[in-house]
């Protein structure tokens, strides 16, 4: 959870007495929020314990043991409780694996985005003329390819892996944060405080990084929540494309893909991977949202 | 206002250059050969081969292809597909009518359901209504649009045989000529009877895959538009004077917070364009989304170039004509950076 | 409004009566892509060549539905006793399509076609070499530039054909799609135009069916051709509904929306078998498809390392999980159904115990592979990279660790044939029927860098034999050299020989002599449908 993590590093200058406790009465209002937050956490315990809990190795063919449903249709066993795939290897231990590689693109393409997008953001905000000029064109080129075309372009080039992927995606959701960024710093630097600190000979990068940056977090929070689930998304996207995490790694939209041949003879194959997708993402978003309402309610618009 | 307008004009030209030049390179840097691909198992003879890329230009110099390529350009030539040898806008024109038609449906979809949905759970905040609206609205928003098609196609398709599973319109019942392009235009103009119906039902489910995320945004973005115009002063007189609700809600309010989701809807073209790739792809539509993927895998150089920039430009176009509307609107943002 | 209405549905009602007294009868085709164009001499996929096939004839055709080769617009040829020479006797009276693309041919087929269709592939100074990319990828695969020394007009009605040195495949090669003749009138007629480029978008040929329309990944829509030479077609409308997903071609078969598919699922041929409007058709397929190991590369230099990798991979299970058993176990580089078979070679059983013992004794302890996979799904192999994975656990089991690799099809096997790889799956589907359409893939001319014989093994003994049998005329010496063949490929084992596919097509009950092609194609004359 890095957005609790990185929250007590907020030091508003004008900070009531607990940021942290007042957030979290009115994230908890968010009855919406506090389940997505639940069923968020349960991915993340599943994703580090999978070795643990999963009843068995994801990467074991059962031979004869193919396309076995889950457990509530006829024909389903205990043995392997969401049934198995084509090479009769069991769902439920793949999915689980799955929620590690998930979590992971969405983890690092936000890292990474938040990394350069602050960086480019703030450069933009802060040298302005040339350099804003060029950054925000760059951005705009970016968005004007559509996005998965763009991000198979990408994949194409550098070829299909798992961190390719994580690099590709990240180029494509650059942008909003870069633009984000850029407008709140814009925003900040024309307040009294930082002229303030300007005055008193604060140095440049001690203003931004220190002064500036902290106010720009609250909504650059919500778009890192909001951003794990479109990486997410996406990446299960060229995974379905067959460009993703390749073989035999349990990422969930290769699975779907594999099994799409199987979707009138065994759907079950084909939907599983698609629940566990958007149970993940669904669960984020609700987080995002909720987030989104405690830390600004001025942010309620989007 | 004009000053407005030449400015953000003169801002897409860099941005359009950049984008020949940039996706010119990637294009080029993608690893295979289109005379490669096409050789399956027979493999070719390298001398074969050089004999082919230099018929094909594909042995000069990167830089002398890009002038060429923008010297064509500049004459209105996007270059011929290296597969069918067809001229390159030509295919994208008999191929984009189908995008449109998938697209504007989609996007009708979305604000007919999307924006009501958003007014009803603004005027029901917090209420069960509100609540499930918005649950079922982030709902479509989170989802994975590849795997709703396909589920779509098991259960409405495939189980109960409602709609067909893909193609745009029956062809052993119905054959006439493609005078639009569009084929709900096309059918009606045929006169056959029943052909505008079965067109109807062979957009249902695409329609609905591609419209389902821009629904979620439409809703979510009515209702916290609504919202925040309900708690504006003029609303609140308007209460207070005592005028029926709906004239509050369906008059006053609702005209003011139109306008961003308006914006959004602008907005959303680029987003639209990327997510036809997948539904096309997954419902075998004829448009340029599943065109554009195809060509990425037979290194189709000309066809891709010409279609990654076509389509790009439109959103360029869209997003600047929604600039200039929005300036109109509201004359605060033309003087805004 | 509602008398509008009335009389629009009585016109289409008495439209409809008048069609159906007329008995047109129209056949859907469910096709898997949209052809790159319509001249078969330019193309090498099975689609653009299914695409053309009713709209045009060779001299010499095969069968429908066998590797026979019959006579076609040539109604008699002879070949001289050195082999040097055939000579065509072309058929009289062949008319060409009337009104595609607003064209009236003056005059019916003859050698002047002939000569133009073969000299365009051939002679780079012809006015439409370069129409269209000219790339003759099957002239030249073929060998003809080598082959040909001439081709001569005798009269109007015979053509004479003189070779380098004598080929007993020859009339086989010319029955191939690249020997289409196509119409040097119409070509003259565009050319006059200016459009050459339309001469291979809007095909005239003297097939079963006349081209009506075409729309890039819909349709395509033929109708029969009332002065066809072998009588007219039975069905009036030919339609191909271009649908590349598997899964949604059979959802159109099962709705009545196509009558005739290719390439089904390989996981829904259970339920089309039980499907009671369906006829599930199959045949052998002329196919192979195999694991080559890079004898470059150690240990895969060792035989016994070879052998081990034979022993340990459970075909049978990859036999019923990716062919989901449309398909036999090879164990020889030809398919059965080929003359010169040789049945009394001993297939590898799956022994992993036996093959960790050979490894051992070639003192292979552990080892670590790639595995190439072909990221695109072929006749012969419905799906490489769940192969690759079964594959990969198969070897894991004898104490080899796998890492699967993919390119793009392209690059995939321009890299083979470099000799990138360790261990790579790839396969052949046959031109002609002929054994050395087979076996030349793992000859020694194939096994230099860049060559197609991608395990790079080259045997000498192999190599005398098979140069020798192309040779030889008598096809009882050829094929003994051929049954020793494969006693080595089979003892040396360059690559593992994994399943020959069967080809099945679902075809609609209503649908009747409809034919299964052991070369893959897809044919409609003499095809009849029931109303």
């Amino acid at each position: 959870m890095p957005v609790d993590v990185s929250l007590p590093a907020i030091t508003r200058p004008t900070a009531p007495p607990s940021p942290l406790l007042s957030f979290w009465r009115s994230f908890r209002e968010n009855r919406g929020a506090v389940l997505g937050l639940a069923v968020v956490s349960i991915v993340i315990l599943v994703a580090i314990f999978a070795n643990f809990l999963a009843p068995h190795d994801p990467f074991e063919q059962y031979r004869g043991f193919t396309k076995l449903p889950p457990i509530w249709v006829d024909g389903g066993s205990w043995t392997y409780p969401l049934g198995t795939d084509a090479l009769g290897r069991d769902m439920l231990s793949r999915l689980m694996y799955g929620s590690r590689i998930s979590l992971f693109i969405g983890l690092s393409v936000m890292a990474v985005s938040m990394v350069v997008g602050v960086v480019l953001g703030l450069a933009a905000g802060w040298f302005g003329g040339v350099v804003d000029v060029i950054i925000l064109r760059i951005m705009d080129l970016i968005m004007s390819i559509p996005s998965l075309v763009l991000a198979i372009l990408i994949v194409a080039i550098i070829g299909p892996n798992l961190t390719n992927t994580i690099v590709a995606v990240t180029v494509v959701y650059l942008p909003r944060y870069v633009r984000l960024v850029r407008a709140s710093a814009l925003t900040e630097l024309s307040k009294d405080y930082v002229t303030a600190a300007k005055v008193s000979g604060v140095g440049p990068w001690r203003l931004m990084f220190v002064t500036v940056l902290p106010n720009c977090l609250p909504p650059l929070i919500v778009q890192a929540a909001l951003g794990v689930s479109d990486a997410i998304l996406e990446a299960a996207a060229l995974g379905f494309l067959g460009l993703g995490a390749q073989p035999p790694t349990p990422e969930w939209g290769s699975m779907l893909a594999d099994s799409r041949d199987l979707i009138t003879s065994h759907p079950w194959v084909m939907a599983l991977p698609g629940i566990a997708i958007l149970i993940t993402v669904l669960a984020i978003n609700l987080m995002g949202d909720g987030l989104r309402d405690a830390l600004d309610p001025r942010l309620r618009k989007s | 206002m004009f000053r407005f307008l030449l400015r953000r004009l003169a801002l897409t030209v860099p941005t359009f250059l950049a984008l020949m030049f940039v996706t010119f390179m990637m294009i080029r840097m993608v690893p295979g050969d289109p005379i490669e691909v096409r050789r399956g198992e027979r493999g070719i003879s390298p001398e074969r081969l050089a004999e082919l890329r230099h018929e094909m230009g594909l042995d000069q110099p990167i830089w002398k292809q890009f002038v060429d390529y923008v010297w064509g350009l500049a004459h209105g030539d996007f270059g011929v597909s290296i597969i069918t040898k067809n001229p390159v806008l030509q295919e994208f024109l008999t191929l984009f009518p189908a995008t449109v038609e998938l697209s504007v449906c989609a996007l009708l979809f979305a604000v007919i359901i999307g924006i009501p949905a958003g007014v009803i759970a603004a005027s029901r905040r917090g209420g069960v209504y509100d609540q499930s609206l918005m649950g079922l609205a982030l709902t479509g928003y989170s989802m994975p649009i590849f795997w709703w098609g396909l589920i779509l196609i098991l259960l409405v398709s495939n189980t109960l045989g409602w709609t067909p599973v893909s193609g745009r319109v029956d062809l052993i019942k119905y054959y006439y000529p493609s005078v639009t392009g569009f084929m709900l235009i096309d059918s009606l103009l045929s006169g056959e009877k029943g052909a505008f119906a079965d067109a109807v039902r062979h957009l249902i489910l695409p329609t609905i895959v591609l419209g389902t995320v821009p629904l979620a945004v439409i809703a979510r973005m009515t209702r916290s538009s609504m919202l925040e115009v309900l708690e504006e002063d003029y609303v609140r007189t308007a209460r207070a004077k005592g005028l029926a609700p709906y004239r509050v809600i369906g008059i006053h309010a609702l005209r003011n917070a139109l306008i961003p989701v308006v914006t959004v809807i602008g907005l959303s073209v680029g987003s639209l364009l990327a997510g036809a790739v997948l539904t096309e792809t997954i419902f075998s539509w004829p448009g340029v989304g599943k065109w554009l993927i195809e060509s990425i895998g037979r290194r189709d150089y000309p066809a891709l170039q010409g279609g990654i920039l076509l389509i790009s430009s439109i959103v360029i176009v869209v997003n600047l004509l929604v600039d200039l509307t929005y300036g109109l609107i509201n004359p605060r943002i033309r003087h805004a950076r | 409004m509602k008398r509008t209405i009335t009389l629009a549905s009585a016109l289409l009602v008495s439209t409809m009566l008048a069609a159906g007294a007329a008995g047109a009868k129209t056949l859907v085709y469910c096709s898997e892509g949209s052809p790159e164009n319509f001249t078969p001499a330019l193309n090498t996929t099975g689609t653009s060549l299914d695409a053309a096939r009713p709209v045009f004839n060779q001299l010499v055709e095969f069968e429908r539905g066998s590797t026979n080769v019959v006579p076609s617009l040539a109604e008699a040829y002879e070949v001289s006793p050195d082999g040097l020479t055939v000579t065509f006797k072309l058929r009289k009276g062949v008319k060409f399509h009337s009104g595609v693309n607003g064209f009236t041919p003056t005059r019916d087929f003859n050698a002047d076609d002939v000569l133009w269709s073969f000299e365009r592939q051939w002679k780079a100074d012809h006015p439409y070499n370069k129409v269209s990319g000219g790339a003759f990828d099957y002239f030249n695969d073929m060998d003809m530039p080598n082959l040909l020394k001439s081709i001569e007009k005798v009269d109007d009605l015979t053509v004479k054909m003189t070779l380098n040195e004598p080929n007993a495949p020859i009339l086989a090669n010319l029955a191939m799609d690249f020997g289409t003749i196509e119409s040097a009138e119409y070509a003259k007629f565009l050319l006059d135009k200016g459009k050459p480029e339309e001469f291979d978008q809007l095909p005239v040929g003297t097939g079963p069916y006349q081209f009506v329309a075409y729309q890039k990944d819909a349709v395509i829509r033929f109708k029969a051709f009332d002065a066809y030479w072998g009588g007219k077609a039975k069905i009036d409308n030919l339609v191909y509904a271009i649908t590349p997903d598997a899964t949604a071609r059979y959802a159109k078969m099962k709705a009545g929306e196509c009558h005739v598919m290719g390439y089904p699922n390989p996981a829904d041929l259970e339920a089309m078998g039980k499907d009671e409007g369906l006829n599930l058709m199959h045949q052998a397929g002329l196919n192979i498809g195999y694991l080559a190991l890079n004898v470059k590369k150690p240990p895969f230099d060792k035989k016994e390392v070879r052998q081990a990798i034979n022993m340990a991979i459970d075909r049978d299970s990859i036999l019923k999980e990716v062919y989901q058993g449309a398909g036999q176990k090879a164990k020889n580089l030809i398919p059965p159904t080929i003359w010169s078979y040789n049945d009394a070679v001993k297939d590898y059983e799956y022994n992993p115990d036996k093959a960790k013992e050979l490894l051992k004794a070639a003192g292979v302890e552990t080892l670590s592979s790639d595995l190439w996979w072909m990221p695109v799904q072929r006749p012969y192999n419905p799906n490489a990279k769940r192969m690759a994975e079964m594959m990969q656990a198969d070897l894991a089991k004898v104490g080899i660790t796998v890492e699967l690799k993919s390119y793009e099809w392209g690059e995939y096997r321009k890299r083979l044939q470099a000799g990138e790889h360790q261990m790579g799956l790839l396969g052949w589907t046959g031109d002609n029927g002929d054994p050395d359409n087979f076996f030349f893939l793992i000859g020694c001319t194939g096994a230099r860098e860049g060559g197609q014989n991608i395990s790079k093994w080259c045997d000498q003994s192999f190599e005398d034999k098979l140069q020798q049998a192309k040779k030889l005329s008598e096809k009882a010496d050829r094929a003994k050299l051929y049954e020793e063949m494969q006693v080595i490929a089979h003892e040396e084992a360059p690559n593992v020989t994994i399943a020959h596919s069967t080809v099945y097509e679902p075809v609609s009950k209503k649908v009747s002599d409809y034919k299964i092609s052991p070369f893959g194609r897809h044919e409609f004359y003499g095809v009849d449908i029931a109303e």
